[in-house]
């Protein structure tokens, strides 16, 4: 008898159907009395006793799962045999976990021999606290089912409760989301404060030499300023001189001259450009793009040429970009009344007078949200800069010289063997931060740009 | 329609057997008016009877919607607005517009009003343009009120500012004749006070069409009255006769308040 909560759980399903039945059966039979009228309809019972007697169980499943297996291990350690068990963590983990499977019967045997004696140990704690658990589980299935059960009368409002029910399980799904998103920031926040023990904020900030190299004789140093701006040049700078004309073109296009039918193939065509993989896209900078670019620049006579350019980068990351500068822009241009470009109409403005005098600056403020929305996309894209622009910190205007981005070091930092407590392996956590930051700070103001703008129209 | 009263005999518009498609739908069958230079001529009907439609056929604004096809004669001082020598540009730079809402751009008062003179270059300099724009409002009442803030945005003015704004802002380009559709229906009594005001002032200026559901506004500001029903014109003439005597049951229904 081992403690199995998928099956478990596919137990106290079952009897939430059973509740739900009863509950529905019990209370078809009070309406069916003459003279009595339900406050709510005989399925909302049906969910009420079901939920009861499934909410508390499920819950209950779900700790014991997690505090099960300590409570174990405590009872095995507690006895005799396990008294001769090495004190290092890593070994007495080791042994315990290879006892633990046999005993679960995972394994047919023991691999360290230590761990025989242990075996029966375990087994007869599983056995015993699967049982302590089942039995509690159902005792709450049945106390909750049996409550529920209790409270169905004529008048009892079913189906207010179990809307409240409803309600705070999407609370619930909804907060799931962003209490992910806050423990992701304390991990990444508490790296972060490991790597600035090491070397301080300002190094990371405002330093200029960018060469964290473990075990080489010369210190390591952090200075973060080339990797700033690799990602700056490429991600706010070639990419938008690449995407905003052209998604701005496209968005005019689109919703000022393009015929129906033009309009209904070329927009979801962008859509699905803007769900390539961007490892298609770093495929394309890294094998078309950059080679082309370097014999361009060659052929020019440019120094420092290399196969691996921010140019190509930013132009690859820019097309990436253009379905969503142009659908933002799409939609800012589309939420300008209809009167106002009547108006410029009717004042015999024509209508290219029209979409550059009156439609973009009155669409600007969506638009300039878009733009930031981009920039702060532009600059957390990984795949194409490791592909394509290099790993070498340059601190250059040249774009047909290799550069390095945040997230392309951050890759480097984090790929290969590395050790969890070293400034170089602790140094990607920072930059992870500080990018988090950056483009939290860029969602923050374009959201509000956008907001603000949608208001003005509304 | 041939009554001796009704001729005018110097035409600013002559509109002559219109009819007015949206695509299978038939929004305007059959119209013939003539629009009088002097004069303020006022289309009343119920909603949906295809006053605002005619109103936007007279400078050719139903041109932006795609499904909408205009046959017939409409003539500005003789020449025909459909031809195609005719520059729609052009002819909406005669044939101004206000409409119903006031829409004043995102831009600054005194760009609002510079805007139609600079797109037609009527402005060669800073300080033409500045005439032009200082004629424009006071010529729309509203000089007074703004000639210390023209810096500021036009979309924080009140409703009946704003509109009046678009009214400078339509004069400023030297317009022939004026279109309102329901100028005042989106502004409270005393704006639209105001702007029936105004009308009177800029009468003998320009020709003036009006559009309104408020037959009381008709009766105020206009001279000549045009009373459309279910796409047709079913009378018109002059204010002061379609609102004691008009000629048609239909009329004498509508401005009794028996339907509409």
């Amino acid at each position: 008898m081992t403690f199995n909560a998928a099956a478990l759980l596919l137990l106290i399903a079952g009897l939430a159907l059973i509740g739900w039945l009863a509950g529905r059966a019990r209370s078809n039979l009070l309406a069916g009395r003459a003279g009595t009228k339900l406050h709510s309809r005989p399925q909302y019972h049906g969910w009420y006793v079901a939920l009861w007697l499934f909410a508390p169980a499920a819950l209950f499943l779900a700790v014991w799962s997690s505090v099960s297996p300590a409570l174990i291990t405590n009872q095995v350690l507690a006895t005799e045999a396990a008294q001769s068990l090495p004190s290092f963590g890593f070994e007495r983990g080791a042994i315990l976990s290879d006892a633990r499977a046999v005993a679960q019967g995972k394994q047919a045997d023991v691999r360290l021999p230590a761990a025989a004696p242990l075996v029966k140990p375990y087994a007869d704690a599983s056995h015993k606290y699967a049982w302590i658990g089942i039995a509690a589980m159902l005792a709450l299935a049945l106390a909750g089912g049996l409550y529920a059960f209790t409270r169905i009368k004529p008048d009892f409002r079913a189906r207010t409760r179990v809307e409240k029910i409803v309600m705070l399980v999407l609370l619930l799904a909804s907060l799931v989301a962003i209490l992910t998103t806050f423990g992701i920031v304390l991990s990444l926040l508490f790296e972060s404060i490991r790597f600035f023990r090491l070397v301080s904020p300002a190094e990371l900030l405002f330093g200029t030499q960018w060469a964290p190299t473990s075990g080489a004789p010369q210190p390591d140093t952090f200075g973060g300023i080339p990797l700033f701006w690799g990602t700056v040049l490429i991600g706010a700078i070639i990419a938008m001189i690449v995407a905003i004309p052209i998604g701005m073109m496209t968005a005019v296009y689109l919703t000022q001259y393009a015929a129906p039918v033009v309009r209904k193939w070329v927009k979801p065509i962008l859509e699905i450009l803007a769900g390539v993989p961007t490892v298609v896209y770093g495929y394309f900078a890294a094998l078309t793009v950059a080679p082309a670019l370097r014999e361009f620049a060659v052929m020019l006579g440019i120094p420092n040429a290399s196969t691996e350019s921010a140019l190509a980068a930013g132009i690859v990351m820019g097309v990436m970009i253009i379905p969503f500068v142009s659908s933002m822009a799409d939609d800012s241009i589309n939420a300008v009344p209809q009167a106002m470009r009547d108006g410029s109409l009717a004042l015999g403005a024509t209508p290219n007078e029209t979409i550059r005098q009156v439609l973009i600056p009155a669409a600007l403020p969506g638009v300039m949200g878009g733009i930031l929305l981009a920039v702060s996309r532009a600059i957390g894209e990984t795949m194409i800069v490791v592909m394509a622009a290099g790993l070498s910190a340059n601190m250059t205007a040249n774009p047909f010289a290799s550069v390095t981005t945040v997230t392309a070091q951050i890759v480097k930092l984090l790929t290969g063997d590395q050790e969890f407590d070293s400034a170089k392996t602790l140094a990607a956590f920072a930059l992870g931060l500080v990018l988090f930051i950056v483009t939290l700070l860029l969602n923050i103001v374009a959201l509000r740009i956008v907001k603000r703008y949608r208001e003005a129209y509304e | 329609m041939t009554q001796d009263d009704l001729t005018i005999a110097d035409p600013k518009m002559k509109a002559h057997g219109v009819n007015v498609f949206y695509g299978e739908k038939q929004a305007i069958n059959d119209v013939s008016i003539d629009v009088g230079t002097d004069l303020v001529t006022a289309f009343i009907g119920p909603s949906g009877c295809g006053k605002s439609t005619f109103l936007r056929s007279l400078n050719r604004m139903n041109d932006t919607v795609a499904s909408a096809k205009v046959t017939g004669q409409i003539e500005l001082d003789g020449e025909d607005i459909y031809a195609p020598s005719m520059d729609v540009v052009q002819l909406r730079a005669r044939v101004g517009m206000v409409f119903q809402k006031p829409n004043p751009f995102p831009k600054s008062i005194y760009d609002n009003v510079g805007y139609g003179p600079r797109i037609h270059g009527l402005a060669p300099g800073k300080a033409d343009l500045d005439v032009i724009v200082e004629r424009a409002l006071v010529r729309a009442g509203l000089w007074d009120e703004v000639k210390d803030r023209l810096q500021e945005s036009g979309t924080a003015l009140s409703g009946g500012q704003q509109q009046r704004l678009c009214i400078a802002r339509a004069i400023a380009v030297d317009p022939e004749v004026i279109l309102m559709d329901e100028p005042c229906s989106a502004l409270d009594p005393i704006a639209t006070a105001k702007i029936e005001e105004l009308i009177h002032e800029l009468r003998g200026k320009y020709a003036i069409v009006i559009v309104t559901h408020n037959m009381q506004q008709a009766a105020r500001v206009s001279q000549r009255t045009a009373f459309f029903h279910l796409g047709t014109l079913v009378e018109y003439g002059k204010t002061t006769d379609i609102f004691t005597n008009p000629k048609q049951e239909r009329t004498k229904d509508y401005i009794t308040g028996r339907y509409g």
